[in-house]
């Protein structure tokens, strides 16, 4: 205990002795500005791709891909990152692209980094699907006081606010866009995929992760593997993750279905063998996967989420016999 | 207050591996504690008043840094580094109610898995008392955002439970070195009385016996042990059935057969 107090102070005098001097009004203002530049990767498609990280002070949440479309009488928005800051500054730098209305925002689904920016859009532009809804109804506000003890003082301010419009599957026409909604779910109990015809663009929301390890709080593995087949099967010249780097081949629907495809087989087994969580959670991660961000994190994550329906099997089925 | 944690676990590991003592005798004192607890001067009188406490790294307890989901924190204790351990007790130093749960190993190997409910960051620690009345004690700090023991189970808010309360699924699994594993869940809400309105609603007892009805390991749980609680137990090869018996502190019986 002792070592700690003393040594602390020493480091921190250290470490300011080599910095210099901030001017303290511009330190004020660049301390909240998650610099967003958005990519345009077809003509009227802009991308805002965040990092391949975890939650954390130093990113604020900037930690996943968010993006919208400019037709010729409105801007429709897919997902409004993770805080009232993020959706501000997301407007903003939408703004200095067009200056049209912006006319549907959408939640691609119910996790916090996609809806939390909801408040700097118009209320009545805010759409999901109707399982959305009810998850960011339900969950919103505790997903909300998480990212508060995750990303700090970035999230001031942040309310949940939930969409009123709900969204069916189909094609039609939004701010003079030809887009094609497309309902799945597996990444959590409903998850919007959106299709912009005049490009062949794909937004794949957290269906898709490319070179970053995926999430998995409320994945139904089977489900999202089935999701995973149909996704490849669309008309697509790029695809948009959720998190990770646009991509103009399928290779990243490959990756994501191999990466879910052992962690399912790797909990079977597990259960199958007797293991405890703590030997499950002990486990290598296998050499191919290493390369994909926050892995040795997630797949922990992970065990914690899909083992005990997976040892329950094993162990009721004993018991049936 | 990690790295200050880690250092003086190293040491301690250190100074077992180099020096002629296995285990290092200390006072029971709060600055001696390698996990740098403010707890842990009361938990030393709470547990261990009038008795010789250790530290031991040879009495491990496996859990994540970070606690994914406070309800259901994964443990694993292991004193099987210790010769003639008779008892081992679990608590959380920050917990709302300390002492998560007992066990004798008497035939089984002197380790336990299974899941607790964590209300804040705290230690998880195994204390293992020899033949010799010695306590050896061993932990690791669990980082947890909290809320586990005054949440209400999910079973108190369902009621398909009740005719499930006490139901035991299980399945025995051969080990290589010959030995065997027992994992078994019972259907219990674990109600700690910490959520408002629900009052308190455990498991106590659970005592496993071969057919011969041979004790192979008893155990008592407290409020902290996760809903549902699920068991690992390693043991020598006791046969292809193990008889699980108990009761919860309203009275109602756990008897069940668990087979390979």
């Amino acid at each position: 205990m002792s070592t700690r107090h003393v040594a602390f102070p020493a480091l921190l005098a250290c470490a300011l002795a080599l910095l210099p001097a901030p001017a303290p009004a511009a330190a004020e203002a660049t301390r909240f500005d998650y610099r967003l530049a958005p990519q345009e990767i077809a003509p009227g498609v802009h991308v805002f791709t965040g990092l391949r990280e975890d939650f954390s002070p130093a990113n604020g949440g900037n930690i996943v891909n968010t993006g919208f479309i400019v037709g010729s009488t409105g801007v429709i928005v897919i997902d409004t990152g993770p805080s009232r800051r993020y959706g501000e500054q997301m407007l903003a730098a939408i703004r200095r692209v067009t200056p049209l209305p912006v006319v549907l925002t959408i939640n691609t689904h119910h996790h916090p980094d996609h809806f939390l920016g909801n408040q700097a859009f118009p209320a009545a532009t805010l759409a999901a699907l109707p399982e959305t809804q009810r998850g960011i109804q339900k969950d919103g506000e505790a997903f909300n006081e998480n990212l508060y003890r995750m990303a700090g003082d970035w999230m001031e301010g942040t309310e949940r606010v939930a969409p009123t419009q709900p969204l069916a599957a189909g094609r039609r026409t939004v701010g003079g866009r030809d887009i094609e909604i497309v309902a799945l779910d597996g990444h959590t109990p409903a998850d919007f995929v959106l299709i912009d015809h005049a490009s062949g663009t794909v937004f794949a929301g957290d269906l898709l992760f490319h070179d970053r390890a995926a999430t998995t709080p409320h994945a139904d593995l089977a489900h999202w593997l089935a999701a995973l087949e149909r996704l490849a099967t669309l008309p697509a010249r790029q695809w948009v993750p959720g998190h990770g780097d646009v991509t103009r081949d399928a290779a990243a629907i490959a990756q994501t279905r191999d990466y879910l495809e052992w962690i399912a087989a790797t909990m079977r087994e597990g259960a199958e063998s007797g293991l405890d969580m703590t030997e499950m959670l002990a486990r290598p991660i296998p050499a191919r996967f290493r390369g994909l961000a926050e892995v040795e994190r997630e797949y922990r994550r992970s065990v914690v989420h899909l083992f005990p329906a997976a040892e329950q099997a094993v162990l009721e089925k004993a018991h049936a016999r | 207050m990690r790295p200050t944690t880690v250092l003086a676990l190293a040491t301690l590991w250190l100074c077992s591996v180099a020096d002629a003592p296995a285990a290092v005798p200390v006072a029971v004192h709060a600055s001696t504690d390698p996990l740098d607890s403010a707890r842990w001067g009361d938990m030393a009188k709470t547990f261990f008043a009038g008795r010789t406490v250790v530290f031991d790294a040879r009495v491990k307890v496996v859990a994540p840094a970070i606690a994914e989901d406070s309800l259901n924190v994964p443990v694993s204790v292991d004193a099987s580094g210790l010769a003639g351990v008779e008892e081992v007790l679990v608590f959380a130093d920050f917990n709302p109610i300390l002492a998560v749960l007992r066990f004798r190993p008497v035939k089984a190997k002197p380790a336990l898995g299974f899941r607790l409910k964590l209300q804040q960051s705290s230690p998880v620690r195994a204390a293992a008392r020899t033949a010799d009345g010695v306590w050896h004690v061993g932990g690791t700090w669990v980082t947890a955002t909290g809320g586990g023991c005054t949440a209400p189970s999910t079973g108190s808010g369902s009621p398909e439970w009740q005719e499930r309360l006490n139901q035991v699924s299980g399945r025995i699994f051969p080990r290589s070195d010959g030995s065997e594993r027992l994992r078994m869940r019972v259907i219990h809400p674990m109600d700690t009385g910490l959520a408002q309105g629900i009052p308190v609603f455990h498991i106590e007892e659970l005592t496993l016996s071969d057919e011969s009805g041979a004790e192979l390991m008893r155990i008592q749980t407290y409020e902290p042990v996760s809903e549902n609680p699920l068991f690992t137990i390693d043991m020598p090869a006791a046969g292809t059935r193990v008889r699980a018996r108990g009761r919860d502190n309203n009275g109602n019986r756990i008897d069940a057969w668990v087979t390979q």
